[in-house]
């Protein structure tokens, strides 16, 4: 096989199992962004905290750090709840979501990796489960069960999200709620408890992604950073409210710049997020999938 | 209940209603004379360790009035601050290696780099909801960093040195002339911010960011003036990053990025207060004051933490800062 | 149409105006000539395209097909700002005052930017005068009642000093007696010259103050003409009255 060829379908490949990591880090976002209109910037550093406590956790009781994941997840669910709970209270109720509330996500972001900065040094941290360093090869393609396992409990997360979302009353009131407000408090449900319980699962979502995150990279306490470009563009490519919009867009994402990465170099991956980000709030705001306006 | 006269005339709200026609002459000479009186004091003290907490104050004073020009008269929320001063601090080196010019120039060249970089992401962004523009200014100050990390000329991840004379006549020390660089800086931007506020352009932004569609409708260009507080916001940051080479000879990428510039940018107006250019003012005294005085006991990132918690604490508690106490119902 | 009316030149024109969101056809084809001075009634059920229409002239819909003309002019992809420099004011369904600013602050904005700044204060007191507010001069918006919401509103839109004025559902909500304040104040604007379109459901205002009644029923224009003709026609009776 041509070397470039090979080189390039490696590339796709590993691009779209990356595409599921960030799958994995936007879908909450697209809940608590897109549906919510909750500009948690916050996000990624959630993702962070999540990471770090699997790595913690993880070392100390000797298990696999995605099944930490999935287990600390309920208290994840319960810091989102408190944290929309002050977020309703202060900022909107009072209708003072743009400046004060984005400052307050701002604040928990910046609270939470200087925190992580003070408790753990700004040192890379790693928990490598036994099939880290396990590689499938299928003809040409080299499929690392690092990449593939977590991707694989992504697969399984959003798509129980997905049908929970499109089957379960909740569910139906959560997209409701990001369509009009005002007919569900008609239907007599309370928007703000859906609020509540939506912003719990995004936070929630986004430890889960963190503990996946720990299985495919070692993670310091600003990686967030470099994840709030990339989560915020494919949340709006994938059209904001849309969650399987978001997959797609997340795995599009990661094969675009897994790609570029193989035949640019690395360092210009970030880039590629930012340019993204750039290249649709001035052309295509509505996201790669939104109806056009 | 009616506004309270507890401040300083100058510190006050122009009276409701009526629109009492801006001062300009007492705010230059009372700024003129505080700032002799600064410069005097240090001068008496006579220790390099005064110029250094002036400069670190007054650092913060051009860089959170920056700020509040488009995010406390506009509502619009820029992250990226230590982006906009790395990028003026960057520009400096630049121009210095480039050729030769040293510190004033830079600043200048600073503040064309920086306000060019805030008309652009403005430009792009500005068009829709204010949020995009913040996330814009988030992921940009990201960006930069990697660039600067990437860019052998200015030294890469390993940084760049600027060799510094040590002392430009009639100034007793290169701390006494930075000091007193800044400290013009720094009455420039407050003036410039408090010239804004009181203009057309500054009524046009608080009605954009009362009401966007309203202020549209009679007759404000929304997106002119949005742009150009961006491009003064953009430049202003810059020229409080120019003067930081020279100020610590040696400049690397997690110095001029550095999350406190980040943070603080943020903070101080908030806390200060938000919409007036004496609230950054206000905030960047008292907190750059605080941090300053906690350096000596508690660490650099546990001051650091304290700063964020204040943030969230003021914005929660006190929406509108701490000039808000003073300014009963408005 | 009346005698009165007939001579003054075109003020607006509007020529097959139609918007789309998506696939729903918002407003079609819809062609409207109003004279200076003259004080046009948009009646419609709800949902009729009325507001979209509004969004069109006014320029809130940056898109949408067809041509927009003022004095001769074509709106078509001009600002909103623009266009309110160029004489077209309006008001809001909902009262959207800026909320920090005290009201006579809130007046002095459209005269800062369009009328150039001399003299703002004292002009600005002078339309508060008209509208009957001088007394709240210093009140935030939020102190207001919702008929000085309202007047705060006209304020606004009479420091403009407009050409056409377009009153989007301006007395919604208010009692019998703060209507006729508002139909008032709205008569006294259009004597100074003052071209007037009034979006209303209110029914008595609408026929009390309009010489001329133009009916939206999904979307597009199914009459045109004096008000009791219009009225008096089986299709908008159909269409209109009888979901009232």
């Amino acid at each position: 096989m041509d070397p470039d060829l090979q080189l390039l379908l490696n590339g796709v490949v590993s691009g779209l199992l990356l595409g599921g990591l960030y799958a994995f880090a936007a879908s909450g976002l697209a809940m608590s962004f897109g549906m919510l209109d909750i500009v948690n910037i916050a996000h990624p550093a959630l993702m962070i905290a999540g990471a770090f406590s699997v790595v913690v956790v993880g070392t100390a009781l000797g298990l696999d750090p995605l099944l930490v994941a999935v287990l600390q997840a309920p208290l994840f669910y319960v810091l989102g709840i408190g944290i929309y709970s002050v977020y309703h209270h202060f900022f909107e109720r009072r209708g003072e979501e743009a400046l004060q509330g984005l400052a307050f996500f701002f604040g928990i972001m910046f609270i939470i990796e200087v925190g992580l900065v003070m408790a753990f040094g700004p040192e890379q941290r790693f928990l490598d489960p036994p099939y880290a360093f396990v590689t499938l090869r299928l003809g040409e393609i080299d499929v690392p069960l690092r990449m593939l396992v977590p991707m694989l409990l992504a697969a399984a997360v959003l798509g129980l999200l997905l049908l929970w979302l499109r089957s379960s009353f909740t569910g139906l009131a959560i997209g409701a709620v990001a369509q009009d407000a005002e007919a569900l408090r008609l239907m007599a449900i309370d928007p703000v408890r859906i609020k509540r319980l939506a912003f719990g699962l995004s936070v929630a979502l986004a430890a889960l992604a963190g503990g996946a995150l720990v299985v495919v990279q070692p993670v310091e306490p600003t990686s967030g950073q470099i994840f709030i470009g990339r989560v915020f563009a494919i949340c709006i490519m994938g059209g904001m409210a849309s969650l399987p919009g978001c997959i797609a867009a997340a795995l599009l994402f990661g094969v675009v710049e897994n790609v570029t990465a193989t035949f640019a170099g690395p360092s210009w991956s970030p880039a590629v997020a930012f340019g993204w980000l750039l290249l649709m709030l001035a052309v295509r705001p509505q996201g790669l999938f939104g109806k056009a306006a | 209940m009616s506004t309270t006269a507890v401040v300083p005339a100058t510190l006050a709200p122009p009276p409701q209603g009526a629109a009492a026609p801006t001062r300009h002459l007492p705010f230059w000479l009372g700024a003129a004379a505080l700032g002799v009186a600064l410069f005097v004091a240090l001068r008496l003290i006579g220790n390099e360790y005064g110029y250094y907490v002036g400069y670190f104050i007054l650092q913060y004073v051009v860089l959170s009035s920056a700020w509040n020009i488009l995010g406390g008269y506009a509502g619009y929320v820029n992250f990226g601050a230590a982006g906009f001063m790395a990028t003026g601090a960057y520009t400096a080196i630049v121009l210095r290696k480039a050729t030769g010019l040293d510190l004033l120039p830079g600043i200048v060249a600073a503040a064309a780099v920086a306000g060019l970089l805030g008309l652009a992401t403005g430009y792009l962004t500005l068009r829709l909801r204010g949020v995009y523009f913040s996330i814009a200014t988030l992921c940009l100050a990201v960006v930069l960093h990697t660039l600067v990390v990437n860019w052998d000329y200015v030294g890469g991840s390993r940084g760049a040195y600027i060799v510094r004379p040590r002392e430009v006549p009639p100034f007793v020390s290169y701390g006494e002339y930075l000091f007193v660089v800044m400290l013009a800086l720094a009455i420039l931007t407050v003036g410039i911010a408090r010239a804004v506020q009181h203009s057309r352009i500054g009524r046009g932004l608080q009605a954009l960011r009362d009401n966007e569609r309203a202020a549209e409708a009679v007759g404000v260009p929304t997106l002119r003036l949005k742009l150009v507080a961006a491009t003064l916001c953009g430049a202003l940051m810059g020229v409080a990053g120019a003067p930081l080479p020279y100020y610590s000879g040696y400049l690397n990428p997690e110095a001029a990025f550095g999350l406190a510039y980040a943070v603080n940018a943020i903070a101080m107006p908030l806390i200060g207060g938000v919409g007036t250019w004496a609230g950054p003012v206000i905030g960047a005294v008292v907190l750059g004051g605080l941090q300053q005085a906690a350096t000596v006991t508690i660490s650099s990132a546990l001051n650091l933490w304290i700063v964020g918690w204040m943030l969230v604490i003021f914005v929660a508690l006190a929406p509108r800062g701490i000039l808000g106490w003073f300014q009963g119902r408005r | 149409m009346s005698e009165g009316t007939e001579a003054a030149p075109v003020l607006l024109r509007a020529d097959g105006v139609g918007k789309r969101f998506g696939g729903f056809v918002a407003l079609q084809g819809i062609d409207i000539t109003l004279r200076a001075g003259e004080r046009l009634g948009l009646i419609g059920p709800n949902g009729s395209g009325k507001s979209t229409f509004v969004n069109c002239v006014s320029g809130d819909f940056a898109q949408h097909d067809g041509t927009v003309a003022l004095a001769g002019q074509a709106l078509n992809g001009l600002k909103p700002h623009r266009r309110a420099r160029l004489g077209l004011a309006r008001t809001f369904q909902l009262p959207q005052p800026f909320a920090s600013m005290s009201v006579l602050e809130n007046v002095r904005v459209p005269l800062l930017f369009s009328g150039g700044a001399a003299a703002a204060t004292a002009r600005a007191m002078g339309c508060l005068e008209q509208v009957e507010m001088a007394g709240k001069a210093g009140k935030l918006p939020r102190e207001l009642t919702q008929v000085e919401q309202r007047r705060l509103e006209l304020a606004r839109a009479i420091a403009m000093d407009p050409r056409l004025l377009i009153a989007d559902e301006a007395m919604a909500g208010l009692s019998h007696a703060e209507v006729d304040q508002i139909l008032t104040l709205l008569r006294r604007l259009n004597a100074a010259g003052t071209a007037v379109i009034m979006i209303e459901h209110i029914m008595r205002a609408v026929t009390e103050f309009s010489e001329r009644l133009v009916v939206f029923v999904a979307g597009r224009k199914i009459a045109d003409g004096p008000p009791r003709e219009v009225l008096a026609l089986p299709e908008v009776e159909d269409a209109y009255l009888g979901r009232q």
